[in-house]
């Protein structure tokens, strides 16, 4: 037991199952003080669009918010890296007081004539806010004599939290939809939705849509490139992935273009191979991809199940905490932890809603902790206390597990394996096994 | 448009640099006990968490005070109320520091105001130092963040009240790291001094694996030492550029409490050092101990054991201007030609203290650039083809490009594990620095050979 107690403000985010009623307080302001996990509306935006290979991203303010996300994620590209690179117009004093739209003008001049992007994302930051530069204006003026589309993204970090960040990287993709042609796009044809092609996901998921027959024209945003969104609605339905980030978009190409939408996961075999056939469900009036998507999901599993099977074997009873993002995210991962035998003694998130925490609840077992926008000390206090074996959370997360000589996977957009797909639940599990008992904790308990 | 306007207005492009509430944050964690709080958006302290994690590997709690639309319309007292209570309630700090950040600045929140009437809700508890320091993002970079955090821990804090004692130093290392910490401590007890270091996060980022959770790692600078630094005989600051500036903590101790400060540059290379366990020896009275003079001997006969491997080979150097500064002089001391020293820094004063370091750099067609980005840097090195690439995890994409070896120092070590343990002070770190050099050119050279050897 830890001496840690609960902040007043905090007690109604947390909730343990089994406790009556169930009742958990979420979507608030991160309390000031309480050393949150969360990160702002700049950050959400910069999530969402980060992929997109062969767009400029352009950060307007002064260095640090454009520092600290440069090549900080694992989106990979099979083609330019434009996404790669770190731009700021790294606003000064004198800026602050005169005015930036000058400057960033002039960054934006000069990087699309040197870059020549097929569109720009100027992302706005907390200070730009403040000062009320037109950004809008300055993008509509480059727009116009380079010929290069570029959007205002208006990110600013304190108008909000990240999940109006991802609201706002959708307003801008929007934006984009709907430009490109639709010719020859098959009746068979999807757009993936918040799949971020970390370590190559996308491409993995990719795979599998083409061997069912299924045609992929956009992946918002990972391996993204800006014609495929321009053409976007030419789809015949949006699987939205990371629902959190990317559903408010499929609502509006729903009202606008009439795409429907499914929310699917990439994660474990079961939301894996429910991601297909909820596909091939759709396009049930062609029979053959069901046939193809009942033979892949087949082979994928039978070749991974073997090694699984011995995975389980060894990991069978280990205890886990979770804390991710999204909620999603987390119902996810619960089920393909339990189906190698790992009990969920805690999960939680940063940005999960009612209906979100409600899902938690009925999937965890009684004595789980739910948690809303923890922090390091409530995320201590509870692996210790749940005497967790393994922690799976982002990067601001791996030095509490480790520093309280617990294991910890990454499940983060920073991360360089994929794990969505079977062999990525493959990939997770070996990293699982290869954590759990590995002989250094001998040294640590 | 104009030609000259253009020329003036270029986006910065993969940043040698960061932001100042970063600095100042790194330095409150090696104050014991002390918690820093980022007075403004939850991102600030987010990412820059996000981005000292990575580098110590170590939990790094830093508060914030939550800025909403509203409290940047209507000011962040409130909020800063909040989270000192909050802070308070969950950590029990010996002290909290404050750095503003480029949105609490641009509004104009009084933030001393808001400290005293924090202080005036709390009068009948002995509230913790608070310190604050401002560090607008849009002025200077993480350096400027740091050294104004030292210095306003020093100034808020110390107090002069007790005699003098002279067996007392104060050292203001800079940005170096924990083992570099060790290191210097180390140095001072063989010296039989005692001292208060500012920062000191030797244990706070560096630490053993903890049984029970800890609010605030242990370890750092001593509230009470830090209180007491008008009394020491002398105060040491590393950084030649730190020395051109107007005020840094030592000269702000030598006004108030007639503290004598030492500015010395880098104890990079054994010039650097030598200048170093001088003054040392001229505080404590005592020759350099046996241990120290054995390490320079160890060093002088690597040096010549090598000096036909590094040689004139090509170094491309950037990092935090001091630290720059340092490096190159150690270069120069075995001649290596640093074709490239870079910095994201703008002091103004690095390109003047690199030539003094380098006597005619100008007809080496050595480029010393200051304000630089990665993009400058990798642009330029691709004209003067450099063997080698000295500088942080950062250079690594351009390194790689180039296809150029990259030897890792200072802050941040992103992509290797201990970051924190690299030393690269004194004669030690100096050592460690010289064999990963020199073994690095001599790698890339066997591994260019066609035939492969064994024999050097």
């Amino acid at each position: 037991m830890t001496g840690i107690s609960i902040l007043k403000e905090r007690k109604k985010q947390i909730y343990q199952k089994g406790a009556e009623p169930f009742s958990i307080t979420c979507g608030k302001h991160s309390l000031a003080g309480s050393v949150s996990q969360r990160a702002c509306v700049f950050c959400g935006s910069r999530v969402v669009l980060y992929p997109i290979a062969d767009a400029l991203h352009l950060i307007h303010g002064p260095i640090g918010c454009a520092a600290y996300t440069w090549d900080i994620r694992g989106a990979l590209s099979s083609g330019p890296e434009l996404h790669r690179l770190s731009f700021s117009t790294d606003l000064q004093e004198k800026d602050v007081i005169f005015g930036g739209e000058k400057k960033l003008y002039h960054a934006l001049i000069d990087l699309i004539h040197e870059y020549k992007p097929k569109a720009a994302f100027v992302y706005s930051t907390c200070i730009v806010g403040i000062i009320g530069d037109d950004v809008e204006a300055v993008c509509k003026k480059v727009s116009r004599e380079t010929g290069v589309e570029t959007l205002p993204v208006h990110s600013e970090g304190f108008k909000g939290t990240k999940k109006d960040g991802y609201k706002a990287a959708c307003e801008a993709l929007f934006k984009l939809v709907g430009q490109g042609s639709v010719d020859n796009i098959s009746p068979y044809s999807i757009n993936i939705l918040g799949e971020f092609n970390i370590g190559g996901e996308a491409w993995i998921i990719k795979d599998y849509y083409k061997r069912m027959g299924v045609n992929v024209v956009s992946t918002m945003t990972g391996d993204g490139r800006v014609d495929d969104v321009r053409r976007s609605h030419g789809a015949m339905l949006n699987v939205v992935q990371c629902s959190g980030a990317m559903t408010y978009l499929a609502d509006m190409m729903k009202e606008k273009y009439g795409i429907p939408y499914i929310r699917v996961s990439y994660f474990g075999l079961e939301d894996m191979s429910k991601a297909l056939y909820d596909v091939a469900e759709y396009f049930s009036h062609n029979p053959e991809i069901m046939t193809c998507t009942q033979e892949l999901v087949r082979y994928e599993i039978s070749r991974i199940y073997p090694e699984l099977q011995k995975i389980k074997t060894a990991v069978k009873g280990k205890r886990a905490a979770i804390y991710v993002g999204g909620a999603f995210k987390a119902f996810s991962l619960i089920k393909a932890l339990k189906y190698i035998g790992i009990n969920v003694i805690l999960a939680g998130s940063q940005t999960g809603n009612d209906a979100d925490y409600e899902v938690l609840r009925d999937m965890c077992d009684k004595g789980t902790i739910i948690l809303d926008d923890a922090n390091p000390l409530e995320l201590s206090k509870y692996i210790i206390e749940k005497k967790a074996d393994l922690f799976i959370g982002g990067v601001k997360e791996r030095p509490i597990a480790y520093k309280m000589g617990i294991g910890f996977c990454d499940h983060n957009h920073e991360r360089k394996t994929p794990l969505a797909g079977y062999s990525g639940m493959l990939n997770f599990a070996r990293e699982v096994y290869l954590t759990v008992t590995s002989p250094v904790w001998q040294f640590a308990r | 448009m104009n030609i000259a306007e253009k020329q003036e207005y270029t986006a910065t492009k993969n940043a040698c640099k960061l932001c100042a509430p970063l600095g100042a944050s790194l330095v409150f964690k090696g104050i014991q006990g002390a918690v820093p709080l980022l007075h403004g958006s939850q991102g600030c302290s987010t990412y820059i968490r996000r981005y000292l994690i990575s580098h110590f590997k170590e939990p790094i709690d830093i508060a914030c005070s939550n800025f909403a639309e509203e409290t940047a319309i209507f000011g962040g007292g409130a909020n800063l109320k909040i989270a000192l209570e909050n802070i308070r309630f969950q950590y029990s700090p010996e002290m909290v520091g404050i750095a503003t950040t480029c949105l609490s600045e641009t509004i104009g929140d009084d933030v001393p105001m808001f400290i005293k009437e924090y202080k005036d809700m709390h009068k009948d508890l002995e509230i913790f130092p608070l310190v604050h320091v401002s560090t607008p993002s849009y002025q200077g970079t993480h350096m400027q963040g740091f050294h104004a955090a030292v210095q306003a821990a020093v100034n808020d804090i110390a107090d002069g009240k007790n005699g003098k004692d002279s067996t007392l130093i104060n050292i203001f290392p800079g940005m170096v790291s924990p083992e570099d910490m060790r290191y210097l401590k180390e140095i001072f007890k063989e010296f039989n001094l005692s001292h208060m270091m500012l920062p000191d996060y030797s244990e706070t980022l560096d630490g053993p694996l903890w049984k029970e959770y800890q609010r605030i790692p242990q370890g750092g600078t001593k509230v009470s030492k830090i209180r007491n630094a008008g009394s020491a005989a002398a105060s040491l600051e590393f950084g030649t550029i730190l020395a051109c500036e107007k005020q840094s903590a030592g000269r702000l101790l030598e006004k108030k409490f007639d503290v004598p400060n030492y500015s010395l540059g880098f104890p990079i290379g054994v010039n650097e050092t030598d200048k170093l366990f001088k003054v040392l020896e001229q505080i404590s009275g005592i020759p350099m101990p046996r241990i120290y003079a054995q390490e320079r001997g160890r060093l002088v006969d690597s040096y010549v054991d090598a000096h036909k491997y590094v040689i004139e080979a090509k170094a491309v150097v950037y990092g935090e201007e001091d630290l720059v500064c340092g490096l190159v002089s150690f270069l120069s001391e075995i001649g290596i030609v640093p074709v490239i020293c870079a910095s994201g820094g703008k002091s103004g004063f690095f390109k003047d203290r690199i030539a003094e370091i380098i006597p005619g750099c100008k007809e080496k067609n050595i480029q010393i650039i200051d304000d630089a980005d990665f993009t400058d840097i990798e642009n330029a090195a691709k004209e003067l083809k450099p063997d080698i690439f000295i500088g942080s995890s950062k250079g690594y994409s351009a390194a790689r490009r180039l296809n150029v070896p990259l030897v890792r120092v200072g802050f941040p070590v992103h992509d290797r594990v201990g970051g924190a343990r690299l030393l690269h002070l004194g004669y030690r770190g100096t050592q460690q620095l010289f064999d990963r050099i020199t073994n690095t050119i001599i790698e890339k050279r066997q591994e260019s050979s066609s035939v492969g050897y064994s024999y050097m």
